[in-house]
């Protein structure tokens, strides 16, 4: 627009120019920073300019401008926070899944949240007591986060935003060690889902259309729990050496007790101890108690052994399936 | 929104004639949809659009006709790229790109662009804020073309 010369055209150009401005002042609203697009409601305008020169100076005319909407498109994902198998015990209450709800989408949505635990695939049904719609931290704190409802606190989320959402289950009795359970959690545009394509009219952000996107406006994800569970097998057998060399229950023959705990199952036991009342008519032999081969003292110390009031206690602490410790002791015959 | 504008045009370009503006400049926008027909033909159709969203394809259209009397010389034709679209391609037209805003022309590849750390890298289709054609030859009296380009929906 440099030429204010005494073109007629030029008047042209300058009432032109008003529409203009207001495109690009539209135009520049519009920012593109979501991973879902050009958010929903936003104007993009289009002007195109000639110039030329016809012998009377350089004249500038601006096209018409072409204003499109940008409609909201319902996109959401969503995905597992535990990436492995969340371990639970039969019987157990409080059993978390954490999942985050992503709206990919370009306009404010607000979606329903189910859970479905009866998909097939497992070997159990968890029994779902709530979903909970966590406060920020990502950590679930019950009396903190807040108890989903649906239809009355949907969560609403903004483009790229996303939500930490627990399912909170009891994990059946009658499950056994091993067994897997999945609960899948479903993310649902509450404008309307279907496939991608399918318009809502005058429903979307900004007063246009909601397009359901190539998510199909809903996204889900399935967690799973895994049963483990550790049984304590004990063996304990004896040898005997006399002091004449041979294995006979004489006076002061000596007897060499060995316990062994083998731990099965695919989950650990805590708290593993094992305890001994040396027999009657036997002295215990004092030092002698060994764990795994390493002799132990007899001094409520911190080695695992101890001997007190003739029982012999050997802490064990948490062992895990597959895994087998080895206790000794002796004791004279008197 | 979108009538409201296109009637205030409408009001502008009735008086037009008044003041025979020797150059007309028309602009078209049309989503291109793809589909596959039941031979599994890939079809391009073109729509004026009711609906976008992020990832339409668009085809800009620009019409320009010399309605004057002389020979239109130095005709350039600029269009500056609203920000919610990215620029994808121009065919076989050869309009010269922009990426600062209109400063400096180019074909993409001879464009460089400095990122946030200083560092300067090519310039990518993302970086295009401006496209325009600059023509060698006078456009003659009552001559028209066409020019085109296309940009996806940001």
């Amino acid at each position: 627009m440099s030429d204010f010369g005494s073109n007629g055209g030029l008047r042209l150009v300058l009432s032109r120019q008003a529409i203009l401005l207001a495109g690009a002042a539209m135009a520049l609203a519009a920012q593109p920073a979501f991973a879902g697009g050009t958010r929903a409601g936003t104007t993009i305008s289009n002007t195109a300019t000639a110039s030329f020169n016809n012998g009377g100076g350089t004249t500038e005319v601006d096209s018409n401008t072409v204003d499109l909407k940008v409609d909201e498109l319902l996109n959401v994902t969503v995905a597992s926070n535990n990436p492995a198998d969340v371990v639970t015990t039969p019987g157990a209450t409080s059993q978390v899944l954490s999942f985050t709800v992503t709206n990919t989408g370009n306009g404010v949505e607000a979606f329903g949240i189910t859970s479905v635990a009866n998909g097939g695939g497992d070997d159990y049904d968890p029994t779902t007591t709530s979903i909970v719609i966590d406060d920020g931290d990502g950590v679930y704190e019950p009396g903190v986060d807040t108890v989903y409802s649906a239809g009355t606190n949907d969560p609403v989320l903004n483009p790229d935003a996303s939500v930490t959402i627990f399912v909170i289950n009891t994990t059946p009795g009658t499950v056994v060690d091993g067994n897997r359970g999945i609960v899948e959690l479903v993310a649902a545009a509450k404008t309307g889902t279907g496939t991608p394509g399918t318009s809502f009219a005058l429903q979307g952000e900004g007063g246009g259309d909601a397009v359901v996107g190539a998510t199909g406006a809903d996204g889900k994800d399935d967690g799973a729990f895994v049963v483990t569970t550790a049984a304590v097998g004990l063996v304990k057998s004896a040898t005997i050496s006399d002091p004449l060399g041979g294995s006979e229950p004489i006076p002061g023959a000596t007897i060499t007790y060995t316990i062994t705990a083998t731990v099965t199952g695919t989950g650990s036991v805590t708290g593993l101890n094992i305890t001994d009342s040396v027999p009657a008519n036997t002295t215990y032999v004092p030092g002698s108690i060994t764990l795994g081969g390493v002799v132990q003292t007899d001094g409520a110390d911190t080695d695992a052994g101890r001997f007190a009031t003739d029982v012999v206690t050997v802490a064990l602490g948490t062992v895990a399936g597959g895994n087998v410790r080895t206790v000794t002791f002796r004791a004279t015959i008197n | 929104m979108r009538k409201a504008m296109f009637s205030l045009f409408a009001a502008t370009a009735m008086a037009a004639p008044a003041f025979a503006a020797p150059v007309a400049l028309s602009n078209d926008v049309f989503v291109e949809r793809v589909s596959t027909d039941a031979d599994g033909k890939r079809k391009v159709t073109l729509e004026a659009p009711q609906v976008v969203v992020p990832g339409d394809r668009l085809l800009f259209v620009l019409n320009y006709r010399n309605a004057g009397n002389k020979p239109a010389d130095k005709f350039v034709v600029t269009n500056p790229l609203p920000a919610a679209v990215q620029y994808a391609e121009q065919g076989d037209s050869d309009g010269l790109l922009s990426v600062d805003g209109g400063q400096r022309w180019g074909k993409l590849g001879e464009l460089r662009v400095r990122d946030a750390n200083g560092a300067e890298r090519p310039a990518r289709n993302d970086d295009v804020t401006h496209i325009r054609w600059a023509f060698n030859q006078p456009i003659p009296a009552g001559a028209t073309g066409k020019l085109m380009f296309r940009a996806v929906v940001k």
